[in-house]
């Protein structure tokens, strides 16, 4: 007798090695024995780092009290980062002026955000005042000496606050130049480029250090005697110049990716030069290097902590002197993962919006 | 309308425009120096700075904490520069070892097909870029290394090597009489493999026969040199470091600075060299790979001849640009004190002798010379492996 199948066998499931947790675990985790060992290297490795760490921030932590002795468990003391705050954040700024700061970096966050988001109205109005207005208001309100608001010297100021001062006055007037040099490197007048690159690979050569030494060092020699610069314009100009030549690299590489058809149809309409770069040109190309510089201003707001080294007090310098006080004595380790950890933040979350514009941004144009 | 206006007025003419804009720029940069150096004859003048390189051969009167070459406090000026110059090529040379092979461990470790690993490395690639080098460099040296016990209380791996709060201390070889043969032996044993290897390299293109250099390789440059060193009688001894009284003697000092300093800069310089490295090799077509299997190349063929050899065209010159910052980097040794060149020319000899001018071009001229030989280098080397495309 023969037997007739008419349904079909259903399919067999797959072997319960290979589905779900244990098959993932098979794949990823134990696919060899050399992976099995890495694999084993590995968890041991974050069950010795990683529970200890947890425990040492955050379990045993001590977070609340004021004084040393609030301090009396074998973790973290927060209490040293949460004692000094106000000094890690604005320095020495007299504490009845901190709303100045405030409002300062507020405003200019009021304005970044609405450049950013892209739904919001007027951008181009909005541009122009953070370009044109911010700037004096931001002068003003940071230090003082008009509508009634007390003067507070540059050696006051520190902390968190100066190291954003400086990163973005940094880029804010870097930017400009760098585009200049830029646009003078592929320029076709042969003293134009061989300025821009006796410049940019100049301050591109040497380290940031002795940058900053030479503007503070130097400038003053430099400049006529009744010319007055305070340590923070020294350290800016320093910081403007070599951050410049960085910008200008970067920027080039937008202009050497905009295709030859673009110059050419430019120029076959008739535009002049400027008109060419400012309507054409830069529009793109300036599109294509905003992650590039992003990346930029992060590697600028990481080397700002160098300004220590010349004597200003940014938010490493402030913590790091406030380890010498004798009270706190031997919560280094605190304050530096302090740091750290608002570094770490504002690096991160600034590379990953700049990996987030690459992927939105790249419509083609980029070859 | 008139005339004029059809014939182009010589100030649209774009060749006359462009000479004007050139010498205009011309002049504004002679006027610059101008000023600055007016400037400066004056401020010099009437602070009464003598100019020029004399203060090279005056005597020092300082001593520093580390020193490859001999150096004591009568040495001059121009002596320390070159002690500074030699700390910080000292470094830069170990970090650029070390930050390489945590680099690329890390840069292969990121495209592991093991979950876990490429985990552990993308960990470690984020966390420490995005910390500013120089808190790094603080948190091993006033966190870590400032913290060990004292001498008497020093961590030792045996009666060998010891680690405390004034530097780990190893044993230090001392090379006896014939060494010098044993060095020659080692030479003479990588020329000559050099040379089997390139005519080894001909034969297989001339005839297709493979010949195995590791094993040659392995004979010529390590039991050559053993075996001359027994036959001269095994010329080396070691200085063991001992503690006396409240401190070691003997052996060879590794000064906490310059671990801190090694440490933050190759842990810092090797998370960007992981990303060039993982960015290389996805560059790679994976056609490339496939093609290769299914030319029946073995695995360890297609990553030697195809994946290598194109991943190494995206990687070298992102490796060399972070080399680079390496030795500028090498600079921030000046926070914590290592003698390198920012930190006893441009800051104790510039304090003692007050040549701000001389110093600095002196100090700039040293790192503008490394970064344009390498990246004359790096062009070189681009031009060289650059893609024929046909």
């Amino acid at each position: 007798m023969t037997v007739h199948i008419t349904t079909p066998t259903p399919d067999q499931p797959a072997p319960a090695s290979s589905v779900g947790v244990v098959g993932w675990l098979r794949k990823n985790l134990f696919s060899s024995i050399p992976n099995a060992i890495f694999t084993i290297i590995g968890i041991l490795l974050i069950y010795k780092l990683v529970p200890p760490a947890l425990n040492w921030a955050f379990i045993t932590a001590d977070w609340t009290g004021t004084t040393r002795e609030a301090c009396t468990s074998d973790g973290a003391c927060w209490v040293f980062v949460g004692v000094r705050i106000n000094q890690f954040l604005f320095g020495f700024y007299p504490a009845s002026e901190y709303w100045r700061v405030v409002a300062s970096f507020s405003l200019v966050g009021v304005l970044v955000a609405w450049l950013l988001i892209e739904q919001t109205p007027k951008k181009g109005l909005v541009a122009a005042f953070t370009v044109f207005c911010y700037p004096i208001i931001a002068y003003f309100l940071f230090y003082g000496g008009a509508f009634g608001l007390p003067v507070v010297e540059t050696h006051k100021w520190g902390g968190l606050m100066l190291t954003l001062i400086l990163a973005t006055i940094g880029m804010f007037c870097a930017l400009p130049i760098g585009i200049i040099l830029a646009l003078g490197r592929r320029s076709s007048m042969p003293i134009a480029k061989s300025i821009s690159v006796i410049f940019i690979e100049f301050w591109r050569g040497v380290p940031l250090i002795t940058v900053l030494f030479m503007s503070s060092v130097m400038l003053p020699i430099f400049m006529p005697e009744t010319w007055h610069f305070d340590k923070l314009l020294r350290a800016l100009i320093g910081i403007v110049f070599f951050q410049s030549a960085y910008m200008a690299e970067v920027v080039r590489g937008g202009l050497q990716a905009i295709p030859r058809g673009q110059y050419e149809a430019a120029e076959a309409l008739g535009l002049s030069y400027w008109k060419t770069m400012t309507f054409i040109i830069l529009p793109q190309a300036l599109k294509l290097v905003i992650p590039g510089i992003v990346n930029t201003f992060i590697a600028l707001f990481k080397d700002t902590t160098l300004v220590l080294i010349i004597g200003l007090f940014d938010l490493l310098a402030v913590v790091q002197a406030a380890f010498a006080d004798p009270e706190w004595l031997g919560y280094s380790v605190e304050g530096y993962v302090f740091v750290a950890s608002v570094y770490w933040v504002s690096c991160f979350s600034m590379s990953r919006y700049s990996q987030h514009l690459e992927k939105k941004l790249h419509t083609g144009h980029a070859r | 309308m008139s005339n004029t206006s059809k014939k182009q007025r010589w100030w649209n003419n774009a060749q006359y425009r462009s000479l004007f804009f050139q010498v205009l720029l011309v002049a504004m940069v002679a006027g610059f120096f101008w000023f600055i150096g007016s400037n400066t004859l004056h401020n010099l003048e009437k602070r009464g700075i003598a100019t020029g390189f004399g203060f090279l051969s005056q005597k020092s009167g300082f001593g520093i904490l580390q020193s490859l070459i001999p150096f004591s406090e009568a040495d001059s000026f121009g002596r320390v520069f070159l002690v500074g110059l030699v700390n910080t090529l000292l470094v830069s040379v170990l970090g650029v070892i070390f930050a390489t092979i945590i680099g690329f461990t890390m840069g292969v470790a990121r495209l592991s097909n093991n979950w876990l690993i490429a985990k552990i490395a993308t960990v470690y690639v984020e966390t420490f870029r995005n910390i500013p080098l120089l808190l790094q460099i603080f948190f091993w040296y006033f966190a870590v290394l400032r913290t060990l016990p004292g001498p008497k209380q020093s961590w030792a791996a045996g009666e060998i090597a010891f680690l405390n709060i004034r530097g780990l201390y190893l044993p230090q070889p001392i090379f006896g009489d014939g060494f010098g043969y044993v060095t020659l032996a080692f030479v003479l044993a990588i020329i000559v493999t050099f040379i089997i290897n390139r005519w080894a390299n001909k034969r297989q293109q001339d005839t297709g026969q493979q010949f195995n250099i590791w094993g040659v390789a392995f004979g010529l440059i390590i039991i050559v040199p053993a075996l001359v060193f027994f036959a001269v009688g095994a010329p080396l001894t070691w200085d063991m470091p001992a503690l006396r009284g409240f401190n070691f003697q003997g052996g060879m000092t590794i000064i906490p600075e310059l671990t801190a300093l090694l440490t933050a800069l190759s842990i810092y310089t090797a998370t960007f060299i992981a990303e060039a490295v993982r960015s290389g090799i996805l560059a790679v077509n994976s056609g490339q790979t496939e093609a290769a299997s299914a030319l029946g190349l073995h695995r360890s063929k297609v990553l030697k001849l195809v994946v290598i050899p194109q991943a190494l065209r995206v990687i070298i010159p992102q490796l060399t640009s972070q080399y680079l910052n390496l030795v500028k980097n090498s600079s921030l040794a000046t926070a914590i004190g290592y003698p390198d060149l920012v930190a006893v020319f441009a800051g104790t000899t510039l304090n003692q002798t007050g040549q701000a001018i001389e110093i600095i071009a002196m100090t700039m001229g040293v790192y503008l010379f490394i970064s344009l030989t390498i990246s004359a280098f790096m062009n070189w080397y681009n031009n060289k492996t650059m893609m024929v495309e046909r």
